[in-house]
């Protein structure tokens, strides 16, 4: 049972496997994303981190969530050295990690009401559990000089996976600072043991450029795709037993 | 000096070379550009807020089709939006009155740009050429990170755009 839904203009899609799937699982899924945006979203000022933001709330005041996602902002500020840093003009930003927390605490939902065989995906990145009908579950990495392309399939089952980068096809990107084109990273994909875990780096391995692949390489438990703007790919040694094609 | 300020410099001064670099060039033809989905039905930034459910089989998203509504030809500078590890700032260019190209005046990583770049990477990580793959998915993995704040800066730009 695939169902989808556009929250926050994105678009998030759960597909239950099981046999015994509800569709009320899957609005209970939606509605804690809504929730997740209602506390979130910086650009809302009635939500949480607009109040703390703005010195309405304290941060001992904040709620257990809040207190966590800010923990765990700290905690891949150090593991990234410095690369993910939610602290930015004296104002609090966890976006960067909110998507791939809010997917990953879904999922323990979903696995605490029974299921198995599933995935949660919100804009590209996912979690997926278990099989689907008996195989492994196959996600595309999106060609990010053409997004109707797939350059590779990969067969994944318990694993999250995320990709950041620059999506738009074309695109001419200048460095505004030496007025050359920029000589980056096109986009990586980052699998690890769930979303959560890919997505945060997925956003910080970003920013490193092409050392990011590097920094994949050293970290146990994540693979990695980097698309290079030469469209040549670097992958990291264990990403190859993913791949279908 | 104040870092907007500063920003509506490099700003300033990329109009210009994006200018000369066009007159130079001349007709060399350059792809058009999509705009994201939510920017289709507005440009506003309400268009991000709608809650739509709906049930689905199918496992891959409507590809997005290009913007032919009427905007007045120029550069447009959207606003500086954050993006988490980063700002995003793009320029829309209108040509024959359909938005033509997107350049970003700032992207995320920008300040990282111009840093040393570990070539050993490479030496000892595999590389290949990447290739289209026709195989059925369950799920494409996609930059989209960045979206929500280039869309904004967008839509501010189109905003200004607009007849």
């Amino acid at each position: 049972m695939t169902k989808t839904a556009d929250i926050m203009g994105m678009p998030v899609r759960v597909n239950l496997a099981d046999d015994f799937a509800k569709e009320k699982d899957i609005e209970e899924v939606f509605d804690y994303f809504w929730l997740i945006d209602e506390r979130f979203s910086t650009y809302k000022d009635g939500s949480e981190i607009s109040k703390i933001n703005k010195g309405l709330l304290k941060l001992n005041e904040a709620s257990e969530e809040m207190k966590k996602v800010l923990r765990l902002c700290e905690e891949t500020k150090e593991e990234t050295k410095g690369y993910f840093d939610v602290e930015k003009n004296g104002k609090i930003d966890p976006s960067g990690l909110v998507k791939g927390y809010a997917i990953w605490q879904a999922s323990l939902v979903l696995e605490k009401k029974g299921y198995k065989n599933f995935y949660v995906e919100i804009a590209g990145d996912g979690e997926v559990r278990g099989l689907n009908n008996g195989e492994v579950w196959r996600i595309g990495i999106e060609n990010p000089f053409n997004r109707m392309e797939i350059v590779k399939v990969m067969g994944l089952s318990n694993k999250g996976i995320a990709t950041s980068g620059n999506y738009v096809r074309g695109v001419h990107i200048y460095d505004p600072l030496s007025g050359k084109g920029v000589d980056d990273i096109a986009s990586v994909t980052v699998i690890g043991d769930n979303v959560y875990e890919a997505d945060r780096f997925a956003t910080a391995i970003f920013a490193m450029g092409e050392r990011g692949i590097v920094f994949l390489e050293n970290k146990e438990g994540l693979e990695g795709y980097m698309v290079l703007k030469n469209k040549k790919a670097i992958y990291t040694t264990g990403f190859e037993k993913f791949v279908i094609s | 000096m104040n870092k907007y300020l500063q920003i509506s410099f490099v700003g300033l001064a990329f109009i210009g070379l994006i200018l000369v670099k066009a007159m130079f060039k001349g007709d060399e033809s350059t792809p058009q550009i999509q705009a994201p989905q939510s920017l289709q039905n507005s440009t506003s930034q309400n268009s991000t807020t709608q809650n739509s459910t709906s049930s689905s089989s199918s496992s891959s998203s409507n590809p997005p089709s290009s913007v032919t509504s009427t905007f007045k030809d120029g550069s447009f500078t959207g606003s500086v939006e954050d993006a988490f590890y980063g700002n995003i700032q793009v320029q829309a260019v209108i040509s024959g009155g359909k938005l033509t190209d997107v350049i970003f005046l700032q992207q995320p990583g920008d300040n990282r740009t111009s840093q040393y770049i570990n070539g050993q990477a490479s030496m000892y990580l595999k590389q290949e050429a990447i290739a289209a793959q026709s195989s059925k998915v369950d799920i494409v993995s996609g930059a989209s990170d960045s979206s929500m704040a280039f869309q904004r800066s967008l839509a501010s730009a189109l905003q200004q755009a607009q007849l």
